[in-house]
C-alpha cells in the first residue's frame, strides 16, 4: 500500500486494525497515521486497548489480527516477527518490563544494538560514549550495567531503563506504553527529554500511550486520540489532553455519543 | 560413515562427537574378571599393595548390588561384559604436544587444549581413553615443588604419600561404582601443592574417550598442603555412538589446615556415556573446599560432590548446574557434613530441562551433634522449557545440634512467553532470547569458572538451544 497522492508518506499506518484475544475483541476498527517527526499520543481508561494496540504494532504472538493492517513505511509489519519489526525500527517501552535474572544490563545493551544497529555500532569507543552520555541523560549511575535485566528495579528503575534502551536502539517508531506510570515528576522530564531527543528534528516518530496528561505536558504531541471501548472516538491537537483533564473521559465519550468529537 | 550417520540419529549437534580410528597398542577383551583386575596391575608394574587393593575392591564390586536410588532402570541396562575396561593408545606420556601421536594431538587441537594451556593454564594433563597421553607443569611451580602428575606416575615416583592418601577419603567399600573404580582404576591427576603454595593459575585435566563401549575410570587425589590453594578444572568429551560407554572416576581432596582447593568440572560427554562419578573431599581446620560442578552431557549422571567439614572453621562450596536434554537424566546435587563446630557451606543448584529431559537435584547435609554454630545455606533453582521435561528435589537436611542455623531455598520455574517477547522486542530471535534466558540462569555458576571456560560454556548452552523452539 502506498501514500495516497498529496500526502507525506506516513512513517506508520494502522488501517481498520480489528484485533482480538482468545475470542474476545478488543480493537474494533483503529486507523492512525504517524508522519515522520510527529509525535501522537492515545489515552484512554484502563481497559480501553490501549496496550493491545501497542503489544500488537510489537507483534506479540498472543493477539489475533482479524482484520486490518500495520505498515511502516509503506510496507506491511503483520507477517513479521517480533524482532524483525524490531530490526526495521520498532521500539516498544513496555509498561511492565520483564526481568531476565543473570542477564547483564551492560552486555543485554550491547548486544541489543548489535543486533538491531549492526555490530559495528556496538563496538569500541562509539558506543561506550553514546552510552555514558545516554545513561547521563537520564541520570542513571554507571553501577547500573553490572545488574540484571530489570531485576529488583525499582518501578521508576525500569521506566528508565526502558527509555535508555530506546536511546541506543535509535527507532523509527517508537511505541511508549504507560512509561510514566510510576514515575515522579523529574522521572516523567526526564523521559520527556529523552523522547524530544529521539524524535524532534528527525525522520523518527512516537507513539505515546497514557491515561494521564502529565507525560503529554513535557512532550507535547501533535496529535492525541482518545480510545473508548476499542475505538478512537476522538482526535484532536495537544489541547485535547488539557480538556480531558478538566471534563474526564465521559465527557469525551458523550461528544462522541452526539457526533461532536 | 555408518557410524558417524548413527550417531548424528542419536544425539543430533553434539559438536564434540567426532571419532579418530582406534589405533591402540594394548587392548583387553571385554568384560572384567579377577585375572583382568590383576592383569591392569602387572601392566602398569604395581606395587603389590596397590594389587591387592585392587582385587579386593573388585570382589566388593562383584558382591555389591546396585544403588536402590536414582534412575534404577537405566542404571540396570548397563552390561558390564561389553565394556572394555583397559585400552592403551599410545606408548609413553609425552611432555611435548609434538611427540603425542599425530591423531590424538588433532583431536586435543580441536578441543583447544594446548591453546588454553599457553594462554591460562599452569599445567594439563590429557587422558585418551585409559592413559594421560600429554602432561606438563610450569616450571616454577615445579621449583616451588609442586607435584602434578598423572595418577600412574604418581604411584611411581610417590609411593608412600599415594599409599597414605589413597582411599583414605572415598574408602573402596563406599559403594558399588567406587570400588568398581578402585579395580580398575587409570590415569586421573595425582596433586600436592606444598605448605604455603598458592598455585595462582589453574592446572587443567581433559578426558576424552574414543573407542566404542570403552570404560574409563581415572583416579584423581589432590593434597593441599597447610595453608596452600589450588584451581583444578577438568573437561570431558567423547564421540557420539548408539551404544554406551562408562565414566566411572573416584576423586579425593584433602584440605589441610588453611587450604584452599577449587576443583572445577564441565562435563560434556555425548549421550551415550554413563557418568557415575564419585568425588570427595576432607577440609580440615580452616581450610575450604569448593566443588564447582557443570553437568550438560552424558546419558545419565549420578554425581553428588561431597564435602566433609571435619576441622573447626573449615567451609565448603557445592556450585553446579545441569542441563538435561532430550534421552538425558542429570542426577546430582551435593552432600556436606558437618562434623565440626563453626564449619559453614553452601549449595547453589541450578537445573535446566528441555525436550523431555530429567533433572534431578538429590542432596544431603548434617550436622553432627558436637558440631556447633554450623551455618549451611542450601538454594536450589530448575527451570522447566516445555511440558515433556521433568525437575525433581530431594532435599535432605539432618541437623542433629540445635545451634546449627539453616537456610533453604527452593523454585521451580518456566519460562515465560512475555519474558521472551521482551528479549524478542529488542531484536533478538527465539533462540537468542531464549539462550540468554538460560545463559541468565546459569549465569551464577558461570561467573564461577575460568573466563574461557565461562564463554564456552555459554556457547554450548546456545547451541542447545537451537532447533528447540517449536
Amino acid at each position: 500500500m502506498t501514500a495516497a497522492s498529496g500526502q507525506a508518506e506516513a512513517l506508520m499506518e494502522i488501517v481498520d486494525l480489528h484485533v482480538g484475544i482468545d475470542d474476545t475483541s478488543i480493537l474494533k476498527g483503529i486507523d492512525l497515521r504517524i508522519l515522520p517527526g510527529e509525535v501522537h499520543a492515545i489515552m484512554g481508561r484502563n481497559g480501553s486497548g490501549k496496550t493491545t494496540a501497542a503489544n500488537v504494532i510489537m507483534g506479540h504472538p498472543d493477539y489475533e489480527v482479524e482484520k486490518g493492517d500495520v505498515l511502516l513505511n509503506g510496507d506491511s509489519l503483520l507477517d513479521e516477527d517480533p524482532w524483525e519489526r524490531a530490526r526495521r525500527g520498532v521500539f516498544l517501552s513496555f509498561q511492565y518490563p520483564q526481568a531476565v535474572p543473570g542477564l547483564q544490563v551492560g552486555n543485554f545493551l550491547r548486544k541489543s544494538v548489535a543486533s538491531i544497529r549492526g555490530e559495528d555500532a556496538a563496538k569500541g569507543a562509539n558506543f561506550r560514549k553514546e552510552l555514558n552520555e545516554a545513561m547521563d541523560q537520564l541520570k542513571i549511575p554507571r553501577s547500573f550495567l553490572s545488574r540484571y535485566v530489570n531485576d529488583g528495579f525499582s518501578g521508576g528503575e525500569k521506566k528508565r531503563f526502558e527509555i535508555l534502551q530506546m536511546m541506543l536502539l535509535k527507532p523509527k517508531l517508537a511505541i511508549l506504553d504507560e512509561t510514566d506510570s510510576g514515575l515522579d515528576i523529574d522521572g516523567i522530564k526526564t523521559v520527556a527529554s529523552g523522547v524530544n531527543a529521539a524524535v524532534r528534528g528527525t525522520d523518527s516518530g512516537a507513539l505515546i500511550i497514557t491515561h494521564y496528561s502529565r507525560i503529554l505536558e513535557h512532550v507535547k504531541p501533535d496529535f492525541i486520540h482518545v480510545l473508548i471501548g476499542g475505538k478512537i472516538v476522538a482526535s484532536g491537537g495537544p489541547e485535547l489532553a488539557t480538556q480531558l483533564e478538566e471534563n474526564g473521559y465521559d465527557w469525551v465519550e458523550n461528544m462522541a455519543a452526539e457526533g461532536v468529537a | 560413515m555408518p557410524d558417524n550417520q548413527e550417531a548424528r540419529e542419536v544425539v543430533g549437534d553434539y559438536k564434540a562427537g567426532w571419532k579418530d580410528t582406534e589405533n591402540s597398542t594394548i587392548r583387553f577383551d571385554f568384560g572384567l574378571s579377577e585375572e583382568v583386575v590383576r592383569e591392569i596391575s602387572k601392566l602398569k608394574e604395581e606395587p603389590e599393595w596397590m594389587t591387592e587393593l585392587r582385587v579386593k575392591a573388585y570382589n566388593h564390586f562383584v558382591k555389591r548390588p546396585m544403588p536402590k536410588w536414582g534412575n534404577t532402570s537405566t542404571l540396570d541396562e548397563i552390561d558390564f561384559d561389553s565394556i572394555c575396561y583397559y585400552l592403551r593408545s599410545s606408548e609413553a606420556t609425552e611432555k611435548d604436544w609434538d611427540d603425542v601421536p599425530e591423531e590424538i594431538r588433532n583431536t586435543f587441537d580441536r578441543l583447544g587444549i594446548p591453546e588454553a594451556e599457553q594462554k591460562w593454564l599452569s599445567g594439563v594433563t590429557a587422558q585418551y581413553e585409559s592413559e594421560a597421553v600429554y602432561h606438563s607443569i610450569r616450571e616454577d611451580l615445579e621449583e616451588q615443588g609442586v607435584i602434578f602428575l598423572d595418577m600412574d606416575r604418581g604411584l611411581k615416583e610417590y609411593p608412600d604419600l599415594v599409599k597414605k592418601w589413597f582411599c583414605s577419603v572415598v574408602p573402596l567399600t563406599d559403594n558399588k561404582f567406587s570400588a568398581l573404580n578402585t579395580a580398575v582404576w587409570s590415569g586421573g591427576s595425582f596433586i600436592y601443592v606444598p605448605k604455603g603454595v598458592h598455585v595462582e593459575m589453574p592446572v587443567q585435566a581433559y578426558f576424552r574417550i574414543n573407542a566404542k563401549n570403552m570404560g574409563q575410570f581415572e583416579r584423581t587425589l589432590i593434597i593441599a598442603d597447610e595453608g596452600s590453594s589450588i584451581h583444578y578444572v577438568e573437561g570431558c568429551t567423547a564421540p557420539s555412538y548408539s551404544t554406551d560407554s562408562l565414566h566411572s572416576a573416584v576423586v579425593e581432596l584433602i584440605a589441610l589446615p588453611g587450604a584452599h582447593i577449587r576443583y572445577s568440572t564441565v562435563q560434556n560427554w555425548s549421550s551415550n556415556v554413563y557418568n557415575l562419578v564419585t568425588k570427595r573431599g576432607i577440609a580440615h581446620e580452616n581450610s575450604k573446599i569448593e566443588w564447582v560442578d557443570g553437568n550438560i552431557g552424558s546419558k545419565l549422571t549420578m554425581k553428588y560432590p561431597a564435602v566433609i567439614l571435619k576441622g573447626e572453621g573449615a567451609h565448603a562450596e557445592v556450585i553446579s548446574v545441569a542441563y538435561s536434554g532430550d534421552g538425558q537424566h542429570q542426577d546430582a546435587g551435593a552432600k556436606i557434613h558437618h562434623l565440626a563446630s563453626n564449619t559453614t557451606s553452601k549449595i547453589l543448584s541450578k537445573s535446566i530441562s528441555k525436550n523431555g529431559g530429567r533433572g534431578t537435584y538429590r542432596g544431603l547435609v548434617t550436622v553432627s551433634p558436637k558440631a556447633e554454630n554450623c551455618k549451611l545455606n542450601v538454594v536450589c533453582d530448575a527451570l522447566i522449557l516445555d511440558e515433556e521435561s521433568r525437575s525433581d528435589t530431594y532435599p535432605t537436611m539432618e541437623v542433629a545440634n540445635p545451634t546449627a542455623r539453616c537456610e533453604h531455598e527452593a523454585s521451580v520455574s518456566k519460562v515465560s512467553d512475555n519474558q521472551l517477547f521482551y528479549l524478542m522486542s529488542r531484536g533478538h530471535s527465539e533462540e537468542e532470547a531464549l539462550a540468554m534466558i538460560v545463559n541468565g540462569f546459569f549465569e551464577p555458576f558461570t561467573r564461577e569458572l575460568p573466563m574461557e571456560y565461562a564463554v564456552e560454556l555459554n556457547q554450548l548452552m546456545a547451541l542447545e538451544m537451537e532447533g528447540s523452539i517449536g
